[in-house]
């Protein structure tokens, strides 16, 4: 197994605080300037790197992200090019997490056997796929574990105690908490309801809980982080680059946009336990 | 039949019939759809809750709908007798108040209190606030920039039945883009909100549920037929978009070996037009998507074609997993109907029957416009007439050239 999810977390807790996962999406604007997006993040201040896999029809994602989709597919985004940008990134990181997360047709279609050989050798670490709740896990979470691949599941709000077993049974690298019922982008509604739950979820494993959803800024990173292992920031940094763009393209500011956000988060996070 | 070579056992308790269906969806949906099975297999062995929807059925739907002899279709074409299904003539004007009213029943006994749906040409849409406004429930519609358009006269007829229509304009503004804002909603409002779904497909148990609501019309041709003919028919034709009301007539003869069974997908534009076309089945291969897997239009990189036809009601990139599994075994026959051939249809039975039928019904008729001629005088063949042309009308002007 991937062990660079674990000595990230590790890490961050060493240093007294949570780790700031980010999020983008693979090949948005385009390529080029996704790619020096991701090669950035962690001077930025990134500890973990999700990386979104564009689908059509994300079902799960507000407008931020459901745009941010349709630019990379425009430009020309597919798995081939996704998993061509991870490999891209290893070569002068050998140490930070990237985990792929999407929705899990374009998988199925990659062929489940010959994606996991090729995410394990372009260096990614972890999969978050959306529409694959534990019911599913035949499909592709427990044949990612036994690659070496981990497999991040998402517990809700109405995921509840009984359920919570089931949803960590075969849940590895970390548990990502939705703060909400709802989908990314919505506002953060109520955080010592998010701090409870966190600790419900760690009452039940030793795994590191990371919650998304609704965080935007350095001062939700921070409110969120008390309790959390990990804050997700996601629409607020596609956010940052739709705004950047002009005439739909990538400026010369898209790239420093999404890093100087990322820097103001960090210290965000680096405040929340101090 | 003996039960083990029967292929109406499924789906299987995990939702499967095959390769096909599952329950591919958000953790925070998974709970829910949990307990909305729960409560569907509770309500299916209650003898009050399916008192309940008998008589709904029958007073206020207006079934059971006839079986009608076609008999001057019949003479044109000079072969199998021509019957008709009369699913259009339910109150609504179509199958899908079959379905609403189940799951609507369904949906108090959960105690919801609002109610979601995704529509494509309406029909779905409108039978939906139809039973919201019988129950006195607030009711939400999701429906495609495009299909808002040309559908106009359904939508106004939901806002008249107190429905609140949202327009959605993601993608190509069609049925595919309003179900996922329906499943937006109600990953979002998931304490109170019941999502209606208005065909075959999504994550267990929609597919096996709408099926079983469906099959009402495949149960009482079966009666019905027997009574006029004194056999079953030779061949059973309905229209695939999702494929409610198909799956709903075939299920009940799908251990009946003798009993040919087609289904007519949209073929549009033609097969050979890149994403011109809904056949799902018939030009698209198997995938993940809306819950379900089942046979989809995509691209080698696993991303959903839009798909085009002119039949609203067909303009889906997708078909419930049960049709993907009665294909792959053959017993069902799964044929592309273009644009054009259901135009035709459409105009033909209006002439020679006097009954317009909805343009996705006309391409059901369009199949058996082709089996017709090449069967015996002496067979028959059952059309799922499964909804009326009134809201097409506009549709078929323009494409004929006329300025209303």
């Amino acid at each position: 197994m991937s062990n660079r999810i674990a000595n990230r977390f590790a890490k961050c807790t060493e240093e007294g605080r949570p780790a700031l996962v980010t999020f983008v999406t693979a090949g948005d604007p385009d390529l080029e300037t996704s790619q020096k997006i991701i090669d950035g993040l962690v001077d930025a201040g990134a500890d973990v790197i999700e990386l979104g896999m564009p689908f059509s029809d994300p079902m799960a994602d507000g407008p931020a992200i459901q745009a941010a989709g349709q630019r990379a597919l425009g430009a020309g985004q597919d798995m081939h090019k996704t998993l061509g940008m991870v490999k891209a990134f290893r070569k002068h990181d050998a140490e930070t997490p990237i985990v792929l997360m999407g929705y899990y047709n374009p998988i199925y279609i990659y062929g489940v056997d010959k994606f996991l050989d090729d995410a394990v050798a372009a260096g990614v670490d972890g999969l978050i796929v959306v529409d694959l709740p534990a019911e599913e896990d035949s499909e592709l979470c427990v044949p990612a574990i036994a690659k070496g691949i981990n497999f991040i599941r998402l517990t809700t709000p109405t995921t509840d105690d009984k359920r919570l077993a089931k949803v960590l049974k075969n849940t590895s690298g970390f548990v990502y908490y939705v703060s909400m019922t709802g989908i990314t982008g919505a506002a953060l509604t109520n955080r010592r309801k998010v701090g409870d739950a966190v600790k419900r979820i760690k009452s039940h494993t030793d795994l590191p809980v990371a919650v998304g959803f609704g965080i935007k800024t350095a001062d939700d990173a921070a409110a969120i982080g008390r309790d959390a292992d990990g804050v997700v920031v996601g629409t607020a940094l596609v956010r940052a680059i739709e705004t950047s763009l002009e005439g739909g393209k990538a400026s010369a500011y898209t790239v420093a946009a999404v890093h100087g956000l990322v820097r103001d988060l960090a210290e965000g996070v680096a405040d929340a336990r101090r | 039949m003996n039960q083990a070579n029967s292929l109406r056992t499924g789906p299987d308790e995990t939702g499967h019939f095959g390769l096909y269906g599952g329950r591919f969806v958000a953790e925070t949906l998974m709970p829910l759809i949990l307990d909305l099975e729960a409560a569907y297999n509770a309500a299916r062995h209650d003898p009050a809750y399916r008192a309940e929807l008998t008589s709904l059925n029958t007073h206020y739907t207006g079934r059971p709908s006839p079986l009608y002899f076609a008999e001057r279709l019949t003479e044109r074409f000079g072969g199998a007798k021509i019957y008709f299904k009369r699913e259009e003539l339910n109150h609504t004007g179509s199958h899908k108040i079959n379905n609403c009213l189940g799951q609507i029943l369904l949906a108090r006994r959960m105690g919801k209190t609002r109610i979601i749906a995704e529509t494509g040409a309406g029909q779905h849409g409108v039978a939906t606030a139809t039973v919201c406004a019988r129950f006195g429930l607030p009711c939400v519609v999701y429906m495609g920039a495009t299909d808002v358009e040309r559908q106009a006269p359904n939508v106004f007829r939901m806002k008249l039945l107190g429905a609140e229509v949202v327009p959605v304009t993601a993608g190509a503004g069609t049925l595919k883009d309003a179900m996922n804002e329906a499943l937006r909603d109600w990953v979002t409002n998931v304490a109170d909100t019941y999502y209606l779904i208005g065909t075959a497909a999504g994550p267990h148990p929609y597919p096996a549920m709408v099926r079983d609501f469906q099959s009402i019309i495949g149960t009482e041709l079966r009666e019905q037929f027997m009574e006029a003919e004194g056999r079953l028919p030779d061949a059973i034709v309905a229209c695939v978009g999702g494929g409610s009301n198909a799956i709903g007539i075939f299920h009940p003869f799908l251990d009946d070996r003798e009993v040919a069974i087609y289904g007519a997908e949209a073929g549009g534009y033609g097969l050979d037009v890149e994403d011109g076309h809904c056949a799902s089945m018939s030009g698209g291969r198997p995938g993940v998507l809306h819950g379900n897997r089942t046979y989809l239009l995509q691209n080698a990189d696993g991303q959903i074609l839009e798909g085009h036809s002119i039949s609203a009601g067909l303009d889906y990139p997708g078909v419930g997993p049960e049709h993907s599994f009665l294909k792959d075994t053959g017993r069902v026959t799964y044929v592309p109907i273009t644009d054009n051939e259901a135009l035709e249809a459409f105009q033909l039975c209006t002439k020679l029957e006097g009954i317009i039928p909805a343009l996705e019904s006309a391409h059901g008729l369009a199949q058996v416009m082709k089996l017709a001629p090449t069967m015996e005088k002496n067979q028959t063949i059952v059309l799922s007439l499964s909804g009326r042309g009134d809201k097409d009308v506009n549709t078929v002007a323009k494409h004929l050239g006329v300025t209303l």
